[in-house]
C-alpha cells in the first residue's frame, strides 16, 4: 500500500522498473539509468520523510505492512510459547501473549494485534481488544511476575472495541484493573509503542517502567479524527487535530513521556520490517539488561514516581 | 390584541424561576421542592447533576470539611488551541465562573465517626474531564489518606478524559490507578461513588477500582460513548445501556444508593471495617 506522500517515490519506482525491461532486453544505457535513479529514490525518501507532518505520520503508523505482533513473536524472538484465554470468559485474538525468548533473554510478550489484510483483520477485530483481552493480559503478567521474567509489551491499537458486549463484560473495569494491577507487578515491564497507540485500549498494557516509541509511531488519548469531530465539530480537520494533540514520538519525549525512540529505517517501518525488528530487538535486549538491575523494590517505587510526575508542574 | 391574550402572562424567565421542568420525566415542580429534594425528582427519582459543594453538603458533616490543595490550577502542557480558541482562557474562564479551580475538589471532612478524605467531580468544569490538575488532585488526596490512615472517598461524574491535555491527559488514568494501588496495599478503603455521567477515561480507571462502587440510580456509567457503539456495530442499543441499573445486573455495582441515603450508608458501611 502507498501511501498519498509516497506518490513521488512510485513514479521513480515504476520508471525503474520500466528501465528493467529494457534492460532485461539488452539495452545498455538503462543500466545507468537505473543506477542514477536509485540514488534519486533514495534522496527522495529521505527527504519526504524527513518532513513527515504529524497527520503523515500518523498514515505511516497505520500502514498495514509495518511489522505486527505476529512478526515480532515470530521473526524477532528465538521462541514464542502462545498462551491463551482469560479463564473467565474467552480468548481475545486481538491481544495476544506468552513467554518468548531471544537469545538467552526470556520474558512475557504481550502486544495488540493487528492484520496484514481484511481476514486476518476480521479474525484479530483490527487490534481492538475485548475485556477478555485485557483480563488475558494481566493473567499473564501476574505469571510473568510468578516466573522472575520481565514483561514486555507492544502497542498497536486504533483502541479497546467499543462494543455492547464489550461494555456488558466491562471493558472500563478490564482497563482500570490492568492499570491498578500494573502499577505494582514485581517484575519489570517494558513497553514499545509500534504502531498506533490509540488512547485507553493501549494504556491498558502500556504502564511501563520503561516507555519506548518507534519512531513513526503515535500515542494519543483520542485519534485525530475523533478529536476533529468534537472540537472542531468537522473530521475533515483531523490533520489540525494531529498536529494540536501532539502525538508524534519526537512530541511525547519532549514532553518527557516516552523514555526513547527507537529509529525505524528511511522509508518508514514498512519499507524494511527486518531492519525494524532487528532495531526493536537491540532495544528490548539493552532495556530489559538496563531494568534488571534494579530491586523490586526500588523498581516499584521508580515506577510509581514515574506516574506520579506525570502532569506535575512547578 | 385579542380577548384570550392575558395580560399577566409571565415570560419564560420568570416562570423558570418558579419551576424546575425535570429532565427526565418533564414534571413540573417547585423549585424550592427541587432544591430541598436534593435535586432529585419527587415524581420519577430521576437524579440531577449537582455540583462539587452540594456533594460536601450532602455528604460531609456539616462545617467539618477542609479542602487542600485549591490552588492547583489547569495546565496547558501542549499550549492547545481548537476552533473555540485557546485552551488557557477556556480553562481560566470556565474556573472564573464556577470559583472552582479544577473538575475536582479535594479534602478531608467528618462522616459521622470517621474520618475521611474526599475528591468530588464536578461535571460543570469541561466535562468533568480528567486533566493533569486532576490527576495531581486526585494523587495528593490519596496520599494524603495514606499518610494519616484515613479512608478515600472519590465522587467521579466526568466525561473521560480531557482532550485538551493530550496524552498528559491519559497518563492521569494509570497515575491515579497508581496512587489508588498503593491505598489497596496498605489496607486503607476506597469507596468509589459513580453518578451521572461516568465515562470513558475516568470509568476506565479510578472510579471503577472502588472496594466497594456505589452508583445514584439512573447514571450514566460506561467506556466508550452510545453513539460510537451504534456507528460500530450497527444496532440499536437497549433502552437501560450503560445505567447504574445495567452495571448493577452485570455484576460491576456493588449497590444503587438513592441520594437522600448516601451518607448513612458511607457511615454503615465503614462500620464494618475493624482494623
Amino acid at each position: 500500500m502507498e501511501l498519498d506522500f509516497e506518490k513521488p517515490l512510485q513514479v521513480i519506482r515504476d520508471e525503474i522498473a520500466a528501465l528493467d525491461q529494457k534492460r532485461m532486453k539488452g539495452d545498455s544505457v538503462a543500466s545507468s539509468r537505473i543506477a542514477t535513479l536509485r540514488r534519486k529514490l533514495k534522496s527522495e525518501t529521505a527527504k519526504i520523510y524527513s518532513q513527515l507532518s504529524p497527520w503523515d505520520t500518523v498514515q505511516v503508523a497505520r500502514h498495514p505492512g509495518r511489522p505486527t505482533v505476529m512478526d515480532y513473536a515470530g521473526k524477532m524472538c528465538d521462541e514464542f510459547i502462545e498462551l491463551h484465554g482469560d479463564r473467565l470468559f474467552g480468548d481475545d485474538k486481538a491481544i495476544i501473549g506468552g513467554f518468548a525468548q531471544i537469545d538467552s533473554t526470556r520474558f512475557m510478550l504481550i502486544g495488540h494485534r493487528k492484520g496484514r489484510n481484511v481476514d486476518e483483520n476480521i479474525s484479530s477485530n483490527f487490534g481492538m481488544g475485548n475485556p477478555e483481552g485485557y483480563r488475558k493480559a494481566m493473567r499473564l503478567m501476574h505469571l510473568a511476575a510468578k516466573f522472575g521474567v520481565p514483561v514486555v509489551t507492544l502497542v498497536d491499537t486504533p483502541g479497546a472495541y467499543p462494543g455492547l458486549e464489550a461494555e456488558a463484560r466491562g471493558q472500563a473495569e478490564a482497563i482500570a484493573r490492568n492499570l491498578t494491577e500494573m502499577a505494582v507487578l514485581e517484575t519489570p515491564i517494558l513497553t514499545i509503542v509500534t504502531g498506533e497507540g490509540g488512547s485507553g485500549g493501549a494504556l491498558g498494557i502500556a504502564v511501563g517502567d520503561r516507555v519506548l516509541m518507534l519512531e513513526n509511531a503515535v500515542y494519543s488519548v483520542i485519534s485525530p479524527e475523533g478529536c476533529a469531530s468534537i472540537l472542531w465539530r468537522d473530521g475533515s480537520q483531523a490533520p489540525t487535530a494531529a498536529a494540536a494533540l501532539k502525538i508524534t514520538s519526537r512530541d511525547l519525549a519532549a514532553l518527557g513521556i516516552v523514555d526513547g525512540i527507537i529509529p525505524e529505517p528511511v522509508g518508514g517501518a514498512h519499507s524494511n520490517p527486518d531492519e525494524t525488528m532487528a532495531n526493536v530487538k537491540a532495544a528490548v535486549l539493552e532495556q530489559l539488561k538496563a531494568l534488571r538491575s534494579f530491586s523490586t523494590s526500588r523498581l516499584l517505587d521508580n515506577r510509581y514516581k514515574k506516574y506520579a510526575a506525570m502532569g506535575r508542574y512547578n | 390584541m385579542g380577548w384570550f391574550t392575558r395580560r399577566d402572562k409571565k415570560s419564560n424567565e420568570e416562570l423558570a424561576e418558579i419551576w424546575q421542568v425535570c429532565p427526565s420525566c418533564k414534571a413540573h415542580v417547585f423549585k424550592e421542592e427541587w432544591q430541598a429534594g436534593l435535586k432529585v425528582c419527587p415524581k420519577c427519582g430521576y437524579h440531577d447533576r449537582l455540583t462539587c459543594r452540594d456533594r460536601v453538603d450532602l455528604l460531609v458533616d456539616k462545617g467539618t470539611f477542609r479542602e487542600f490543595n485549591e490552588n492547583i490550577t489547569p495546565n496547558d502542557p501542549l499550549e492547545f488551541s481548537d476552533a473555540k480558541g485557546p485552551y488557557k482562557e477556556k480553562g481560566a474562564e470556565t474556573a472564573a465562573r464556577l470559583g472552582i479551580s479544577e473538575s475536582v475538589i479535594t479534602g478531608s471532612g467528618n462522616i459521622g465517626k470517621v474520618r475521611v478524605v474526599l475528591a468530588i467531580m464536578d461535571f460543570r468544569f469541561l466535562g468533568g474531564s480528567l486533566a493533569s490538575a486532576t490527576g495531581e488532585k486526585i494523587l495528593l488526596a490519596a496520599e494524603h489518606a495514606l499518610r494519616h490512615k484515613r479512608p478515600l472517598i472519590i465522587v467521579s461524574a466526568s466525561g473521560g478524559a480531557r482532550m485538551h491535555e493530550g496524552i498528559i491527559s491519559l497518563m492521569q488514568m494509570a497515575k491515579t490507578c497508581a496512587a489508588i494501588a498503593k491505598l489497596d496495599k496498605a489496607g486503607l478503603p476506597y469507596i468509589s461513588i459513580l453518578t451521572d455521567p461516568t465515562t470513558g477515561g475516568v470509568s476506565a480507571s479510578y472510579a471503577m477500582m472502588g472496594d466497594i462502587n456505589i452508583a445514584e440510580p439512573g447514571a450514566l456509567i460506561g467506556f466508550a460513548g452510545r453513539r460510537v457503539i451504534e456507528q460500530t456495530i450497527k444496532q440499536k442499543l437497549p433502552k437501560d445501556f450503560q445505567t447504574a441499573e445495567y452495571l448493577l445486573e452485570h455484576g460491576f455495582i456493588d449497590k444503587i444508593v438513592h441520594r437522600r441515603e448516601m451518607k448513612d450508608f458511607i457511615e454503615r458501611f465503614l462500620a464494618y471495617r475493624v482494623k
